[in-house]
């Protein structure tokens, strides 16, 4: 028996398929559905389908992509974020207060000024995701309740800002995501722009000993603590990213639909985490990554597109796309159940 | 010529608990030393005090001369300090490759190492896919490849196949050839005495002596690791064997096991538990004995095998039909059974109410009654009875005891029930689990403390691998001749192999 | 030689524990003072007393509404969960007991009351048999809940508040004496009592403190959870009644502004947020506290944003305080 154990450790290396299909299955099957889904989209649509309709789910899309995104990381590294919704409002009226002269006449301001508002409020929104995660960890109450009551201040915050829907954008901040496409007409902007984000933000920290911590603090804290980490600061920097991709949300909300509205963000929260759970991340922790959860989002943003197709009712949409959502985490209740008899 | 480390009157305590009472260590350069003790004597804390995992609450660690910060893992290892834990600190989540990154651990270093002792592994594996003795020996490759001055294994070679333990001596050989040192500690006492250049034995809290374990063998070892308090609880043994004896008319069968089977470790139990009977099981840490427990009281299905409570068949899916059945748990860690913020009256009443049946108005004064009189039974301290958690250890424990007195019970599962209590009240506790089965009780009891055994059981099974190794009378069931029986078999197989 | 800090360190926990262990005579304290407080701010305003017979009495008629919301909270709360759906519950039964109203106010109620039952019953199931995280199963079904309300409300709907609900909701009797304290007043008392004299009571409290150990005990933790979520959505339901007679119309958004209230009343009360301890008494003067810095804030002018950010502050500032008292405790 002690031999095997041996023996059995000196595998072959090369390309381990089970192992591959085991790490990515998930994401796979999840790619799978989403082309299937096209087809069935491009099949119900009855006028001519083609790049502009890419480009629009693309746009619907990318806010819900920033918030899994967001949500993801704080998931990854074993907490909860329920303010990110929230945060997202108060990002969107900001920007839409910012981008114009005044309220009342809505004259929006130059694409520059436009520019350095949206830098500021990616700035705050780090800030603010950092001062979440920094209450977490002096007061040590749970990040499910600490990040409640965020949502109710970032909201409370938002009602200040703007009462009642207003605010614009400078047509030039809109492009940046609804006309033109890049190269071929087949890119779209969101895209782009949703890359560009997850490369800059994600992708070089992902490998690093930053981006490895955060996976080390939701995996096993001791553990990591033991193994070097700083895990506080880990923490508070989980939050911070998500304050950043909130706020890159509010942004993309703001850009979308040129107006602040307080209560706009108020769907994000919930539909990021069933995104992120979507998209194949255990709500345990340590383990997944951003692509799943943005496919989640672009999943969950398909059916709700498809369902304005075929005609249903904005409610029955809501209701269809709710209850598949809480399908959807108790499938994963149920994985976890079933990964914590086997383990 | 410097001591490598030189620890002096270091203490730790969590809360009430004293876990290092006094704790004092030298390791020369180019020493293999070994670190002793009964579980719960404390050597795992002082291995984590001395490595920055907790902080010490007292005392002095200079190390080769100097007397550093030692604040975090990452200070003691920069100082030349490496631990491999019993319990690998890989996160299981992360490739290996990802897991050495993370420690600024050279890969390339570690693959040597690694080679070194005869083993490859594929760095991209996630560490939770690598199987657990794979991972210890990865853990001490991690920890060689910083070429540290004192390596300290906390019970590497436990559940360690016997050529991967001889790779692990290797390695210690090595080191000590070096002129670097090593902290062993193991329970395998023909480890020691085949490794170890000098022991040093902690017993409560405190260190009792530093030996040469090749001068009087295991026998000597063991007389430091248990004490002079050993030779009185012998000759209190003797002294209530006599009652035992007499009282004891062997009853009905209560329990019986069959070929009991349960994931890889419990592999092929039997015996019988008779009414009147306290049936104690030994074991080394990792036997099997965890799963027994988890078995007979429903927290675990069954592979295989049978139990049958008072002749009839037990199938319990849940804790609720294994007490239903008759069967019912003293767990050793009381956190694990004990409401800490409700009152001493509401724990002791708690399982009443585990059916629907009974979840309408209570008749309040018949469970005040029912309350004290398990309370009166047990002497339990309530002076601060509105809240558990504010009771001693040894209270606790009687309340998870008193519990199962108000509702009845079949048979008493007694899972370690003494680990981290006082002497004073583990006296009561071995007098209240002794009258028990004087009237007519049936008790399956585990202990970690061998000395126990004597003392409160009517008959003792070892297990080792999972299966049944040998019985003894309760009152022949000593330190000596239990530990023979348990690490006897152990060594003699694998220095055989 | 330790024993000496050690008992300084145990006074001092004492004072916090006394804290912890009676709530109530703080918080007593504390509803007295922002209602002398109201008054005098009131008074300074020019608009006359606020301490009268008249404006308790008003105080007890709206606090009636977010203390039976927040009876079903305390239960849930105490064992380790939350509840994110009770807002929405309330609106369905509203609108349950409005759009039945025609059909006579005892079919109307039941309607209701079964219907929040229901509600209850999914977040319980979903809650305790498919392990879902409580604030993730409620918000899903607040959610799928609204959605059904508002294809219901567009459709179907055809509203008549009935004359009995109406008087239930906003009438007084003995000039002051609100009609809705006669609802409020005996489940208060049955949930006080319930809690402390029952076996059901005692196991909320149990699986809330801890629920691994009621595993071990043989209780099936799952069948406390549904029970206790079924409930909260049978007294969202019925405080949705109450609000419905009392607005004598229901909208979409009548119940939304009670969510947050809700949680926090039960925080104030000394509920712990983890579970296991705490109780509905505490809950009651939480809901009344807030009730009255409801009127103290509009007396202030202050607008619903600052509401909503105070609340959000008072809750993270207890749950901290209480974190702390019983990290210090132990």
């Amino acid at each position: 028996m002690s031999t095997t154990t041996a023996e059995s450790t000196t595998t072959a290396r090369g390309t381990d398929w089970g192992r591959l299909v085991r790490r990515h299955g998930w994401t796979v099957g999840l790619a799978v559905l989403f082309l299937v889904m096209c087809l069935y989209w491009r099949s119900a649509t009855i006028r001519p389908w083609g790049s502009f309709d890419v480009q629009s789910l693309c746009i619907d899309a990318l806010p819900l992509a920033f918030a899994a995104m967001g949500q993801a990381i704080v998931i990854i590294s074993g907490g909860i974020d329920l303010s990110i919704g929230s945060l997202m409002g108060l990002v969107n009226v900001l920007a839409a207060k910012y981008m114009v002269t005044d309220l009342t006449t809505v004259t929006p301001r130059s694409f520059q000024h436009a520019l350095v508002v949206a830098v500021l409020l990616i700035g705050f929104g780090f800030l603010a995701g950092a001062l979440t995660g920094l209450i977490i960890q002096v007061t040590k109450v749970a990040d499910i309740i600490v990040t409640l009551a965020m949502l109710f201040v970032w909201a409370g915050a938002a009602l200040a800002v703007l009462q009642v829907p207003g605010g614009g954008a400078p047509l030039e901040f809109s492009s940046l995501v609804t006309t033109d496409t890049v190269l071929t007409k087949w890119v779209p902007k969101p895209l782009v722009i949703l890359l560009l984000a997850y490369a800059l933000i994600w992708l070089t920290i992902r490998w690093r000993r930053p981006g490895l911590a955060l996976y080390a603090i939701g995996s096993n804290r001791p553990r990591a603590y033991l193994s070097g980490i700083n895990v506080p600061l880990t923490r508070v920097m989980s939050y911070a990213l998500s304050g950043t991709f909130a706020a890159l949300g509010g942004l993309a909300l703001t850009a979308a639909v040129a107006t602040g509205d307080p209560h706009a963000g108020d769907i994000y929260t919930l539909n990021s985490v069933a995104a992120v759970v979507l998209g194949g991340v255990s709500l345990l922790g340590g383990v997944g990554g951003l692509i799943g959860p943005i496919m989640g989002a672009f999943v969950l943003t398909l059916v709700k597109t498809i369902l304005v197709i075929k005609g249903v009712d904005q409610n029955w949409a809501q209701v269809i796309q709710g209850t598949i959502i809480v399908l959807v985490v108790m499938a994963g209740g149920l994985a976890i159940r079933q990964k914590g008899k086997g383990g | 010529m410097n001591a490598i480390l030189e620890a002096r009157e270091v203490a730790k305590r969590y809360g009430p608990v004293v876990a290092l009472r006094d704790a004092s260590l030298t390791v020369e350069p180019g020493e293999v030393h070994a670190l002793l003790g009964a579980n719960g004597a404390g050597k795992s804390t002082l291995v984590k005090a001395l490595t920055g995992v907790i902080r010490a609450d007292s005392g002095t660690v200079t190390v080769d001369g100097a007397q550093p910060k030692i604040g975090s893992p990452a200070q003691a290892a920069r100082i030349g300090l490496a631990p491999v834990f019993q319990d690998p600190a890989l996160l299981p989540d992360l490739t290996v490759a990802q897991n050495l990154h993370l420690t600024r651990t050279p890969a390339d270093r570690v693959h040597q190492r690694l080679r070194a002792m005869e083993l490859d592994l594929d760095f991209s594996e996630r560490a939770g896919d690598v199987p657990l003795p794979m991972l210890r020996m990865l853990d001490l490759a991690r920890a060689l490849s910083r070429d540290p001055k004192l390596l300290l294994l906390d019970e590497i070679t436990a559940a360690l196949p016997s050529d991967l333990s001889e790779r692990v001596f290797a390695v210690m050989r090595d080191q000590r050839e070096h002129g670097r040192s090593v902290l062993f500690i193991t329970h395998r006492l023909a480890e020691v005495i085949a490794t170890c250049d000098r022991a040093t034995v902690l017993r409560d809290g405190a260190d009792v002596g530093t030996l040469v374990p090749q001068e009087g063998g295991e026998e000597r070892i063991v007389e430091y690791m248990l004490g002079p308090e050993a030779a009185k609880a012998e000759a209190e043994a003797a002294e209530t064997d006599e009652q035992r004896v007499a009282v004891h008319e062997r009853g009905e069968p209560v329990v019986e096991v069959g070929k009991l089977a349960l994931g890889n470790r419990l592999l092929d139990v039997s015996f019988t538990l008779r009414s009147g009977e306290i049936l104690g099981v030994a074991a080394l840490e990792g036997q099997g004995q965890d799963d027994l427990f988890a078995a007979l009281s429903g927290q675990r299905s069954p592979d295989g095998g049978s139990i049958a409570v008072h002749g009839r068949q037990m199938r319990a899916r849940n804790p609720y039909d294994a007490i239903r059945a008759g069967l019912v748990l003293v767990p050793a860690d009381r956190v694990q059974a004990l409401l800490p913020q409700r009152s001493v009256g509401e724990n002791i009443a708690a399982p009443r109410y585990n059916r629907i049946s009974r979840w309408g108005p209570i008749n309040m004064r018949a469970e005040r009654r029912r309350v004290r009189r398990a309370v009166d039974e047990l002497q339990i301290d309530t002076r601060a009875q509105r809240q558990v958690r504010r009771l001693s250890g040894g209270n606790q424990q009687k309340v998870t005891i008193a519990r199962w007195l108000a509702q009845g019970f079949g048979a008493l599962l007694c899972f370690d029930p003494t680990r981290g209590i006082d002497v004073g009240t583990k006296r009561q506790v071995y007098a209240l689990l002794r009258s028990l089965g004087d009237e007519g009780a049936a008790i399956l009891f585990f202990s970690s403390e061998l000395a126990e055994f004597p003392l409160v059981c009517d008959r003792v099974i070892t297990i080792f691998g999972g299966r049944v190794t040998g019985e003894l009378p309760g009152p022949a069931a000593d330190e000596a001749s239990l530990l023979y029986a348990m690490h006897g078999l152990v060594s003699e197989d694998e220095q055989v192999a | 030689m330790s024993v000496v800090p050690a008992d300084t360190e145990r006074r001092r926990v004492d004072v916090r524990q006394l804290l912890a262990d009676n709530p109530a005579l703080v918080l007593t304290f504390v509803f007295i003072a922002i209602f002398v407080a109201t008054d005098i701010i009131n008074r300074h305003q020019g608009q006359g007393a606020f301490l009268t017979t008249k404006q308790v009495s008003t105080t007890f008629l709206y606090a009636a509404i977010l203390g039976l919301i927040a009876a079903g909270q305390t239960l849930v709360m105490l064992t380790g969960g939350v509840d994110l759906s009770v807002a929405t519950t309330a609106t369905t039964g509203a609108f349950m007991v409005s759009g039945f109203g025609d059909r006579g106010a005892g079919l109307a109620i039941a309607v209701a009351l079964a219907v929040g039952l229901g509600i209850g019953l999914v977040n319980g199931i979903g809650v305790a048999l498919f392990r879902v995280n409580p604030l993730i199963m409620t918000l899903g079904v607040s959610t799928i809940t609204l959605g059904l309300l508002t294809v219901y409300a567009q459709t179907s709907f055809t509203q008549l508040v009935p004359h009995f609900v109406a008087t239930l909701g906003s009438a007084r009797f003995l000039t002051y004496i609100p009609y809705d304290l006669l609802v409020w007043a005996p489940i208060a008392a049955i949930i006080i009592l319930g809690l402390r004299y029952s076996g059901i009571g005692r196991m909320i409290y149990a699986i809330g403190d801890n629920p691994e150990a009621c595993r071990l005990a043989g209780v099936r933790v799952w069948q406390v959870q549904i029970f206790v979520y079924g409930t909260c959505g049978m007294l969202s339901a019925l405080a949705g009644v109450l609000l419905v007679g009392f607005n004598d119309a229901a909208d979409l958004g009548i119940g939304a502004p009670f969510l947050l209230p809700s949680v926090a009343a039960v925080v104030i009360g000394g509920t712990s947020i983890f579970g296991g301890y705490g109780g509905y008494g505490g809950t009651i003067l939480g809901a009344l506290i807030l009730t009255v810095l409801d009127s103290l804030l509009v007396i202030l002018n202050a607008s619903a944003a600052t509401r909503q950010i105070v609340y959000g502050l008072i809750v993270l500032a207890l749950a901290a305080l209480y974190a702390r008292i019983i990290a210090t405790a132990e």
